[in-house]
């Protein structure tokens, strides 16, 4: 198929429409160092990092209805691919990293995809919560190359090849250059997200999500689109791990754990993930709010936790979905 | 030689705990179909109640009134499934299942930190029971009997199960119910009491598995989760949803761990999910499950 064939049907929901919501925006996150403090400006590169693994994690469930309780699993591929770079391969180049983190989650995507879509429902969720688990423990044994829960370091990276100045302050650096660095990867990552499930092939995800069934019916090979999906979600994700740590400076552990996985499900459901900004949303509200109740007690589980229970007992179509549905009462009453 | 009986007995203190997680996980989801995410937390609660009921609320008491304290762990779990069941799982059995999965992480997480808040993040211990137990020979290596006693008792849970679930009219209701809801509850089954007594059997099966490790560890925050992910494989070996199974599974568990643990333990984990891999490749429903 031609790309333009690809793209055609994308095209047709009127580009205007999306403009006047996605260039306004995209000159608020532009300008956002300029005026935010540095502080809140890096918080806000976490929150761009978690909505490209959102991104990631919602073609899986929001377009293909498959829930995933393991992408901590690809996020640790990429962030640990990037921290074996710089220990073994002695890279800096942050270009180098996200091509060999993709390369890197499609392997191990690959690998585990190949089990999990044969499964739906609950089994596919506790199958790739089980298979993460393995990638966690790994990391956690072999202490000599992994550095087990001490983890390993990562330094600033060289951004197109141009060296950090060492003069320059880390804080400037990550709030400036790297935050117009993940600018660019998340405008990206949007915008290729947006044409793949507005493709042909996105429709085919979804009416494989409503009616498996009758997909295969109409000639869907259902496995072979559930397994590209798996690989394009496990991709997306490690690159938002790749991202993800020049600005923790240090990977452990922790980025591969299930928990971890969860917290990811939380941010798409926080955000609404049967639409495409849902993941996005939420996952930038998600981290300023986990922020603000880290900052605000020590049992801030808690308070995530009974975010998370009223938020599936009373708004299950989260932000974004709950704002859309407010915006059409209000238009049909302004019509009456 | 000895080493070997060692080894065996080791794999069964293992598939007794493992048993008992396992065991209630699947219990609730053959009757309920719901995954408990937090079921873990209800392990690790049992192990927290009965450290503190015997290692500090009762501590002066005489040793006979210490074990008898045991199972406190095993009813507070009990407890708070009784309570949650009813109260912020009943409104999600209608709601697709990625729901039913998030209200239990949500839940998962409120109890990690009340746990957190209750005990604080020290490991709590409760020694005493296991020491004064000795130990046997066996040949020339020794055996805590505290050990075989946690084995008994899994043995024992596991044929009680058994019998009340084959055995007793409210296991002819329970597996009815478990088949088909809707004609249980046409044929005039109660089934808001048997979901909310299955749950609460399944938590005091993991609380129990808690209570009785407890003397022989301690108990750590974090315990739950590992205790979850474990549990897990074994369901996915036996089958979700079936007891045989969670017997089976853990069994296959507990004798591939030990065996793992003592010839290269770095790949302890990815040994027993590799073995569940190729038992979901071979039989996608598990060694016993159903395909629904």
């Amino acid at each position: 198929m031609s790309t333009i064939a690809l793209i055609a049907p994308a095209l047709r929901r009127s580009p205007v429409r999306i403009a006047v919501w996605a260039v306004p925006i995209a000159v608020i996150l532009a300008v956002v160092p300029w005026v935010m403090d540095s502080y809140r400006t890096i918080q806000l590169a976490y929150g761009l990092i978690f909505a490209i693994a959102g991104l990631g994690f919602n073609i899986l469930l929001g377009y293909t209805g498959l829930l995933s309780f393991g992408h901590a699993a690809y996020f640790g591929a990429g962030a640990y691919t990037v921290a074996f770079m710089v220990k073994y391969l002695h890279v800096q180049s942050m270009e180098l990293f996200l091509l060999g983190t993709i390369a890197a989650t499609l392997l191990v995507t690959a690998l585990f995809g190949y089990v999990c879509v044969r499964y739906t429902r609950i089994f596919f969720s506790i199958l790739t919560l089980a298979l993460s688990q393995v990638l966690w423990s790994l990391a956690f044994k072999f202490f000599w190359v992994t550095g087990g829960t001490d983890g390993l370091r990562v330094p600033t990276p060289k951004l197109l090849g141009a060296a950090f100045a060492e003069s320059e302050d880390k804080i400037h650096f990550l709030s400036h250059a790297y935050y117009y660095y993940v600018l660019v990867v998340f405008v990206v990552a949007v915008g290729v997200m947006w044409l793949i499930v507005h493709s042909p092939f996105g429709k085919a995800l979804q009416a494989i999500r409503d009616n498996e069934t009758r997909a295969r019916f109409v000639g869907i090979r259902i496995r072979r689109y559930r397994f590209v999906a798996f690989l394009l979600s496990g991709v997306f994700t490690g690159i938002a791990g790749a991202l993800w740590v020049p600005l923790n400076g240090l990977v452990t552990p922790d980025a591969l754990v299930w928990t971890f996985s969860g917290e990811i499900v939380f941010m798409s459901v926080l955000g609404g993930f049967r639409n495409f900004t849902g993941p996005i949303v939420g996952a930038v509200v998600y981290n300023y709010l986990k922020d603000f109740a880290v900052g605000f007690t020590v049992y801030w589980q808690t308070f995530m936790g009974v975010v998370l229970v009223v938020l599936v007992l009373t708004l299950p179509t989260g932000i974004v979905g709950t704002a859309k549905l407010l915006l059409a009462t209000a238009r049909r009453r302004r019509s009456q | 030689m000895d080493i070997l009986v060692i080894h065996l007995f080791n794999a069964l203190l293992y598939t007794s705990v493992l048993f008992l997680i396992a065991g209630g996980l699947s219990l609730i989801y053959g009757v309920m179909r719901i995954v408990n995410l937090a079921h873990g937390n209800l392990f690790a609660l049992g192990a927290f109640v009965t450290a503190s009921a015997v290692g500090q609320w009762f501590a002066g008491s005489t040793s006979a009134a210490l074990y008898l304290l045991i199972p406190t762990g095993a009813f507070a779990a009990a407890a708070v499934g009784a309570a949650l069941e009813p109260t912020l799982l009943r409104p999600f059995y209608r709601r697709p299942e990625e729901y039913q999965l998030l209200v239990t992480f949500g839940i998962l997480m409120i109890l990690e930190d009340v746990m957190r808040f209750i005990w604080g993040p020290y490991p709590l211990t409760a020694t005493t029971l296991f020491e004064q137990m000795g130990s046997i020979k066996v040949g020339e290596f020794i055996y805590p009997r505290y050990n075989l006693l946690v084995i008994t008792i899994g043995a024992l849970a596991a044929v009680f199960l058994w019998a009340f679930i084959y055995k007793t009219r409210f296991g002819v209701v329970l597996r009815a119910t478990s088949q088909d809801m809707r004609r249980a509850s046409a044929l005039g089954v109660n089934v808001n009491l048997v979901y909310i007594q299955a749950f609460t059997i399944g938590c005091f099966m993991a609380g129990l598995g808690g209570a009785i490790i407890v003397p022989g560890q301690s108990a750590v925050l974090g315990m739950g989760v590992d205790a979850l992910v474990l549990s897990f494989i074994v369901v996915v070996i036996g089958g979700l949803g079936s007891l045989d199974g969670a017997m089976v599974g853990a069994l296959i568990v507990g004798l591939l761990r030990e065996f793992a643990i003592s010839t290269f333990p770095e790949l302890e984990l990815a040994v027993l999910y590799l073995i569940a891999a190729i038992v979901l490749l071979v039989r996608p429903a598990g060694l016993f499950g159903r395909t629904t």
